[in-house]
């Protein structure tokens, strides 16, 4: 397949997982964000703006100045409206690749994004929607797309960003007070009732954290996306090599999950810092790793690469 | 205030209650400075368009009753009841107080009655109660609580003071609607939360399970506790399936348990796994086919000896509804200087004992103005409040006091306190009731913040019960310290740890491509 095309999936598959993602971690954290005296409802929200990977825009920034950077910017890639938008102009240019059904719906979705008013109220209700449009976006993008070779680079940039968005998750602990931080681990990740289910009555941050970075079952764990970014990898590039590799993308994620999924420690929380940076990196290096093998554009045609 | 509270102080003179909201004078108490700012902003099409979306999200999410055989969501008011710190700490203290009295009063009641032998209440009361059962008699439930958990309804008289209204310790239900109510209120009122500290009440099904555990039979490392449901037919099957779920474990038919060997299995694709405590949400008559109805098909046969032999935790016990039983009721202040030598903390409302003469020949002179309850219902069944009724239904009312005066207890009409309820375009003042759960594990009980608020959505209405039109808010308490609780203290710097990296060091591949690539 053509190399633009399979770009523009790449990214569609990215983008759409970020929105959900972030609306996820913005549903939950406004909550709390609410319930917070004036001054520290400030510095939380500049730092959690930080852990979604952008800087504010001005001196003051509070929590109607994070709604707008979060989910209603359409000019940034790291807010909501932002993700579906570059979603949906990633679509445009792949139309006749992916099925019918499945740019409709990236497309009422781009055009949905203005009907919602951009209160806290407005905002709850925002969130909502846009995980049920993503939901829909991915249930139509596996049910309508033949599971070829376009197929995998739109799952490939889904296992990608859906690992970073659960470190991004998992470093919100950092932000949040002590206490209750681990239920919001979970409640972002829509995992509170599995997490529940397998631990029994052992609850609390540890065991929150592992859930999330290592279980093998539940499938926004980072070591589950991971290994679903690799497989794709390897359907991608199915030539068999006896020894070591010939694909980048499939050494970082490769090693990122094994490391993690072998790893054997008994102070998880303090080294939980350590492991985010490392997953969120070696998610941006395989990013690029697959741009530069699969997507090579020659230099003079000066192609203005999507921000990442 | 907008126009929404236009009639408001009116009304709330004509009821003449304690409103919670305002004091004499129309003016917002100071619990609920920072709700009345709240609402004051709003417009009635703002309040309106969040009131529709937090039914919706109610529906949306099986928060129902079940209402003539069909879901309804269960109506949330949008107004909050608010609890200030100093009167919740007496509330507090006193449901506390009754479920410590009430188990001591069960396991006395199924042991040796010594509460009968030192004359405090005579012995007919408790044999004569329709939920004494003498086949949990003579043993002590294996982890040693009967009252794992119960719902202490009380309410706001005229004058302004909390009075117990009924005690539940059989199968209290509603707590998942202040579960609910508070996540709706969060996304619905969230300017109202605002600066004040609110206490959560998010951590009950963890409370629950940990006392569950807790009680289970002894010698059991990891216990595996279930909900025993009737069905999804019941009424509160919604509740079942939510704390089923919080807390992580098994929600079981009756049909999904084998009692053998005095002990309890479930049948599990893994094969018979054995349980350790059942939180049993059925009805005692419908527990165990051998002891009790012989017709039911909602328990397990053998439950009963299983309980007795020490093979499994039923929570709450067997045969606790004589402890709730409306004429025991009146008793309770006896029973908590009896047991705890200690004075009652939230008094009773006054009651009559029917089968005293005096009391009954009064009654029945001034059935009119009277609430006549049967002493073994719940959900307002069968109450009859005497203002409101014809003359017929107080006839028939008599007849039926005559014949059974044991089955009857007779209360003053109370004014239930008020609190602003969203009515079409504009607040009115509506009665409500107030249920605190208090979970007990044994050594210690914990009550948790708020409880259910029921409200009565009619005008004028004294009935609360979601069956009878009744609604519910959610119920609000302040804490009570002006420092902030643990969960909000900002995280002090983490103990800075010498910075081992444990990731291998990052090779230096890249470089090396554009080396080869050159």
């Amino acid at each position: 397949m053509l190399s633009r095309i399979a770009e523009s999936l790449f990214w569609i598959g990215r983008y759409v997982e970020r929105a959900d993602g972030t609306a996820r971690i913005l549903d939950v954290h406004l909550e709390r964000l609410n319930h917070l005296p004036l001054e520290e409802q400030r510095s939380v929200a500049r730092e959690l703006l930080a852990v979604m990977g952008a800087k504010p825009q001005s001196e003051d920034f509070g929590l109607p100045e994070l709604l707008h950077a979060l989910a209603y910017d359409k000019q940034s890639a790291s807010s909501i409206a932002g993700s579906l938008g570059a979603a949906r102009e990633n679509a445009r240019r792949a139309r006749e690749t992916v099925s019918q059904s499945l740019w409709e719906s990236l497309n009422t979705t781009y055009y949905g994004l203005n009907q919602h008013r951009k209160d806290v109220v407005g905002t709850y209700r925002f969130c909502n929607w846009v995980l049920e449009r993503t939901a829909m976006v991915r249930g139509l993008a596996d049910t309508t797309v033949s599971h070829d070779e376009s197929w995998l680079f739109m799952v490939l940039g889904r296992s990608l960003e859906r690992a970073d968005m659960t470190a991004r998750m998992l470093s919100t602990r950092d932000v949040q007070s002590a206490g209750m931080s681990w239920v919001n681990m979970l409640r972002c990740a829509g995992a509170y009732e599995s997490f529940i289910r397998t631990r029994r009555a052992a609850f609390g941050d540890q065991h929150a954290a592992e859930f999330l970075l290592l279980d093998r079952l539940f499938p926004r764990s980072i070591v589950y996306a991971l290994r679903d970014a690799d497989e794709c990898l390897a359907k991608l590039d199915p030539s068999a090599q006896r020894v070591g590799f010939i694909n980048d993308a499939r050494r970082i994620v490769g090693q990122a999950r094994t490391f993690l999924e072998f790893h054997r420690t008994d102070d998880l929380m303090s080294e939980l810092p350590e492991h985010m940076e490392r997953v969120q990196k070696a998610v941006t290096q395989a990013s690029d790793a697959i741009s530069r093998k699969y997507f090579n554009q020659a230099d003079e045609h000066a192609w203005v690469g999507e921000v990442s | 205030m907008s126009d929404l509270f236009q009639d408001y102080s009116e009304a709330a003179a004509r009821s003449g209650a304690y409103d919670e909201m305002f004091a004499p004078g129309h003016v917002a108490r100071k619990s609920y400075g920072q709700v009345s700012g709240a609402l004051r902003e709003l417009s009635l099409a703002d309040v309106t368009a969040r009131a529709d979306s937090m039914a919706r999200t109610f529906l949306d999410r099986g928060v129902t009753f079940d209402y003539a055989g069909e879901e309804r969501p269960f109506p949330l008011d949008i107004v909050p009841r608010v609890i200030p710190a100093d009167e919740w700490d007496v509330l507090e203290r006193g449901v506390a107080q009754r479920v410590k009295a009430l188990e001591a009063f069960l396991n006395d009641v199924y042991g040796r009655m010594a509460v009968v032998a030192d004359g405090v209440i005579p012995r007919q009361l408790v044999t004569t109660s329709a939920h004494f059962h003498r086949a949990v008699h003579g043993f002590e439930p294996s982890g040693g609580v009967r009252v794992h958990v119960s719902g202490i309804d009380v309410v706001r008289d005229a004058a302004g003071t909390f009075r117990v209204l009924e005690d539940n310790v059989r199968v209290p239900s509603g707590v998942s609607y202040v579960l609910e109510n508070r996540r709706a209120m969060a996304k619905g009122l969230p300017e109202a939360f605002g600066q004040q500290h609110i206490r959560p009440v998010e951590e009950y099904p963890r409370r629950l399970l940990s006392a569950l555990r807790k009680t289970a039979p002894a010698g059991v490392d990891d216990p595996t506790v279930v909900v025993l449901t009737p069905g999804v037919f019941n009424s509160a099957y919604f509740e079942h399936t939510l704390l089923a779920g919080l807390m992580g474990v098994e929600l079981v038919e009756g049909r999904d348990l084998i009692c053998r060997g005095n002990r309890v299995y479930m049948r599990t694709t893994a094969g018979e796994q054995r349980v350790d405590v059942i939180y049993k949400r059925i009805d005692d008559d419908f527990l165990d086919p051998l002891q009790f109805r012989s017709d039911s098909m909602l328990g397990c046969p053998g439950l009963v000896n299983a309980a007795r032999a020490g093979g499994v935790t039923i929570a709450n016990a067997v045969g606790n509804g004589v402890a709730d039983d409306k004429l025991v009721y009146s008793y309770v202040p006896d029973l908590i200087r009896y047991y705890l030598h200690e004075e009652p903390i939230i008094a009773n409302v006054d009651t009559f004992r029917l089968e005293e003469k005096e009391a009954r020949e009064q009654v029945l002179d001034r059935l009119d103005e009277l609430v006549v309850k049967p002493v073994d219902g719940s959900g307002g069944k069968g109450l009859v409040i005497g203002p409101d009724a014809s003359k017929d239904e107080l006839d028939a009312l008599r007849k039926r006091v005559i014949a059974d005066p044991r089955g009857w207890i007779a209360q003053p009409v109370l004014q239930l306190s008020t609190v602003p309820t969203l009515s079409g375009d504009k607040f009115g003042p509506r009665h409500v009731d107030l249920r605190p759960f208090a979970v007990n594990d044994g050594d210690d009980v914990w009550v948790l913040p708020g409880g259910l608020t029921r409200v009565a959505l009619k005008e004028g209405s004294l009935i609360v019960n979601s069956s009878q039109g009744g609604g519910s808010k959610d119920t609000w308490v302040l804490a009570n310290s002006p420092e902030l609780p643990a969960e909000f203290i900002p995280r002090q710097s983490v103990t800075v740890r010498e910075q081992v990296s444990v990731w291998p060091v990052e090779s230096n591949w890249r470089d090396r491509q554009t080396e080869q690539q050159q």
